[in-house]
């Protein structure tokens, strides 16, 4: 394609845009209701778990517990690399009519789309938050303690200073939510207006040559993403003045 | 208990709000009446369905789901429960899916038609023969002397199976693996006409695809229709009730006695791309049916015209 | 109210290393107790034992004559909720100087009122009085370790920890610092035990003197005969500069 071709592609796009497609407003709002469930149910159960995971002390004498936690480690990264599709294919499984959990009804919804997202959400909330309180300096805690804290407090003062580090963990599992595509397409479906996001909306817009709606896409899932870096780093740059 | 921070406020009612607007959103949707129809990619892709699927969905008030797929995924899909009704074309695997008990009342309900694609320079020189056999046979003399490529979708679609059963004509399986000539795309029908656009290749591929993305592709030209082994017809079929009890047996019936209407099969000529139709009407064109493999055409008619 | 301190045959060992070989000392209420000694004697070691943050090898502790045997989280808390501690190197959290210095009130359930006004008061005390709303990284290293100063106080701790307080100080923080110290001792308002490694300092401040060498605790006596009588022959030494840390 040459440059002038890709200039009026986006052109058209943008143009496209601006119309307001009734089609496309709705599909963004689904991509934005499905990943940000998730990923607000991700963290609600990643971060807490990743704060117990970084938190608690591993130095136990015993060599079981320290091979305890490398294995939990090595799962967990594991899983925070989990392909999309695999998920959605395990998903789909379970939710179809025949599979073990058919009687729940939820196959082809947006629900499954969320439970996928959430699978790949949650080792990815919890390994960053890993990282985040394990960066924290290790004073912090004792600081806490000396001053008459309980371990749970000072797990707490500890979670404070890593604030940067847990918004990180959030923006992070919205950027692999939002851009995901392989597993809810299997497991919702791409139901026109049903379960199709921005994403599925672009596979398919290519799939037929429609590179102007494909393109439209893109740039509000750019546009999307984009906001929400700003306000990571907004965020960042109050933190860091101090 | 100390007060909460503002902080932790907003939180507390972002996850209010999401987890409200994700369980009241599944309610309304699960409330109102809807059909899942299991089908092919082309009948999505090509636009027909999105043109139909209002006009319908008006009238009934019905939604309709459709997941467009791969034909064997399509019935896959309807096997498992979890479609009340296909649209696909593959003769073969749609005969499997009823004599085994998975679907009922299978109609013809058109036909579009296949035909093959290539470069201008045609070094296999098959263009404007209507012998679909021939002009492979052709393809896999010049690709064995290295002078020509074939692409495959090699994803068990309609397409596919078609092209497979030709070669097989021949007395051929080919596999990548085989020969150098025949790639494994793997992949949609758009993606391969962009592969041959690139490699100079030859594809067996349905019209409606070819003119949705014949301005993107200046490489390649028509080469070969109008085989009656190139005419692809699409049935519909019903998941049996029996034994399928949890699905929407009625508004499937009624979906169909749309498609099949004097009114539905006008609707479906009408629909035009580049000011060609795509789609031939087959429904009430009895010996036309019976000619493509639709034997019990007049008793499904009668039965879904008497259907109430 | 304060609390008296007792060590006896106190020791920590890791793997390679004795840190610390067989301590004994008391340290009655409301003393200035002052361990002296060089880089690596084993000052923090000590400390942190006394802030019950490490477990001793081997020996007993005693507060108020009772001994620490249990420790279980519940019974530190209990404990470390009578001391304050100021670490050598100056650790806050990353937050304005008000939160910091309030941090063992909230945690103690204090209501914000009383907080106010006892956070303004210690503030005062170390003269940073009007830094309530500053973020603790705008502060001069010197202002910095004044916070710690304050968190460590603003509990009104029975035993004040203090580890190298003025270390890495200016003359005029440190003396700053001082003067609080000797305020607390004054108004006999804790029990004070802190290390260093400065002689003039240990002389300025302590009731008690007590010099720490390779982990060994070499001599205790009051300022006036460790550094004009000394009984051993290395405190001699220390004193005199032949020892160079
Ligand atoms: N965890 C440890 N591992 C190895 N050596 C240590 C450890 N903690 C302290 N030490 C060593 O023990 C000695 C005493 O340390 P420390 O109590 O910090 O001395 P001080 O505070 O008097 O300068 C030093 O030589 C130090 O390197
Ligand atoms: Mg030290």
């Amino acid at each position: 394609m040459t440059m002038y071709v890709f200039l009026e592609s986006l052109f058209n796009a943008l143009r496209l845009f601006f119309l307001v497609n009734p089609d496309v407003l709705d599909i963004t709002l689904l991509t934005l209701r499905v990943s940000g469930t998730a990923v607000l149910l991700g963290s609600i159960a990643g971060i807490p778990t990743g704060a117990y995971l970084g938190l608690r002390e591993w130095r136990g004498k015993k060599t079981t517990i320290r091979i305890v936690n490398l294995i939990l480690r090595s799962i967990i990264n594991t899983f925070m690399g989990l392909p999309p599709v695999v998920v959605g294919l395990v998903v789909f499984l379970l939710l179809r009519y025949e599979g073990p959990l058919g009687f729940l009804g939820l196959v082809f919804t947006p629900t499954a789309m969320i439970i996928t997202q959430l699978i790949l959400v949650i080792p990815i909330t919890i390994g960053v938050t890993i990282s985040a309180v394990g960066g924290v300096d290790k004073a912090i805690r004792e600081k806490a303690l000396s001053l008459g804290a309980t371990n749970r407090e000072a797990a707490f003062a500890v979670l404070k200073e890593a604030k940067i580090g847990l918004l990180t963990a959030v923006i992070v599992a919205f950027g692999a939510a939002i851009s995901e595509v392989g597993g809810i397409m299997i497991a919702g479906g791409n139901i026109w207006l049903k379960t199709s996001t921005l994403t599925t909306e672009i596979v398919d817009a290519v799939q037929v040559g429609e590179y102007e709606l494909a393109l439209t896409l893109g740039v509000i899932l750019l546009a999307i993403a984009f906001a929400i870096n700003i306000i990571l780093t907004i965020l960042q740059i109050r933190e860091a003045k101090h | 208990m100390r007060r909460l921070s503002k902080t932790q406020l907003v939180i507390v009612l972002l996850v209010f709000v999401f987890v409200t607007v994700a369980i009241v959103g599944e309610y309304f949707l699960s409330r109102s009446r809807r059909l899942v129809l299991s089908t092919t990619t082309s009948t999505w892709d090509s636009g027909l369905l999105g043109y139909l699927l209002p006009i319908y969905e008006q009238r009934y008030d019905v939604k309709v789901d459709v997941l467009h797929v791969g034909t064997g995924q399509a019935l896959q899909i309807a096997q498992g429960g979890d479609a009340d009704l296909v649209l696909v074309h593959s003769k073969e695997l749609e005969l499997n899916f009823t004599s085994q008990g998975y679907g009922v009342h299978r109609i013809g309900v058109m036909y579009n038609d296949f035909i093959i694609i290539g470069p201008p320079s045609d070094l296999a020189g098959i263009r404007g023969l209507t012998n679909a056999t021939e002009a492979f046979r052709r393809i896999k003399t010049a690709g064995d002397l290295g002078n020509v490529i074939f692409v495959s979708r090699a994803d068990k679609s309609g397409t596919n199976l078609l092209e497979l059963k030709i070669w097989s004509l021949l007395g051929l399986t080919p596999k990548n693996t085989t020969y150098s000539w025949y790639w494994e795309a793997k992949t949609g029908m758009g993606n391969v006409l962009r592969i041959c656009n690139e490699k100079l290749g030859y594809a067996l591929t349905d019209r409606a695809t070819w003119l949705s993305f014949k301005n993107e592709l200046p490489n390649l030209k028509v080469l070969v229709q109008n085989d009656s082994v190139l005419f692809n017809p699409y049935s519909v079929i019903l998941v049996n009730p029996d034994r399928y009890p949890h699905r929407n047996h009625q508004d499937a019936v009624k979906f169909v006695k749309f498609l099949i209407s004097v009114e539905g099969q006008t609707l479906i000529q009408d629909f035009k791309k580049e000011g060609e139709t795509l789609f031939y009407p087959l429904a009430r064109d009895v010996p036309k049916a019976v000619e493509l493999g639709f034997e019990n055409q007049q008793e499904e008619l009668v039965w879904y015209d008497s259907h109430t | 109210m304060t609390v008296s301190v007792e060590v006896q045959s106190l020791s920590k060992l890791i793997p390679q290393k004795t840190l610390l070989r067989d301590v004994n000392f008391g340290v009655e209420e409301s003393e200035v107790f002052v361990i002296i000694g060089p880089n690596g004697a084993g000052k923090t070691t000590l400390i942190r034992l006394l802030d019950l943050l490490d477990k001793p090898s081997k020996g007993r502790i005693k507060f108020a004559n009772t001994e620490i045997k249990d420790y279980s989280p519940e019974n530190l808390v209990k404990w470390r909720r009578k001391f304050g501690m100021v670490f050598q190197r100056t650790v806050l959290f990353n937050a304005k100087v008000y939160d910091n210095v309030a941090y063992g009130l909230k945690i103690r359930g204090t209501d914000d009122e009383t907080i106010e006004k006892k956070v303004k008061t210690v503030l005062k005390l170390v003269r940073l009085s009007g830094f309530e709303q500053r973020h603790v990284h705008t502060l001069s290293g010197g202002e910095a370790q004044r916070v710690a100063l304050a968190q460590a106080l603003v509990i009104e701790p029975e035993l004040l920890l203090l580890d190298e307080p003025t270390a890495n100080l200016d003359p005029a923080n440190a003396m700053l610092i001082e003067e609080v110290i000797l305020n607390i001792a004054r108004e006999r308002k804790a029990t004070v035990i802190m290390t260093t490694h400065n002689m003039f300092q240990a002389k300025r401040l302590a009731d008690k003197v007590a010099l720490l060498l390779d982990g060994e605790l070499i001599e205790t006596d009051t300022p006036e005969i460790f550094f004009n009588q000394p009984k051993d022959p290395r405190t001699l030494a220390f004193i005199e500069g032949k020892i160079f840390f």
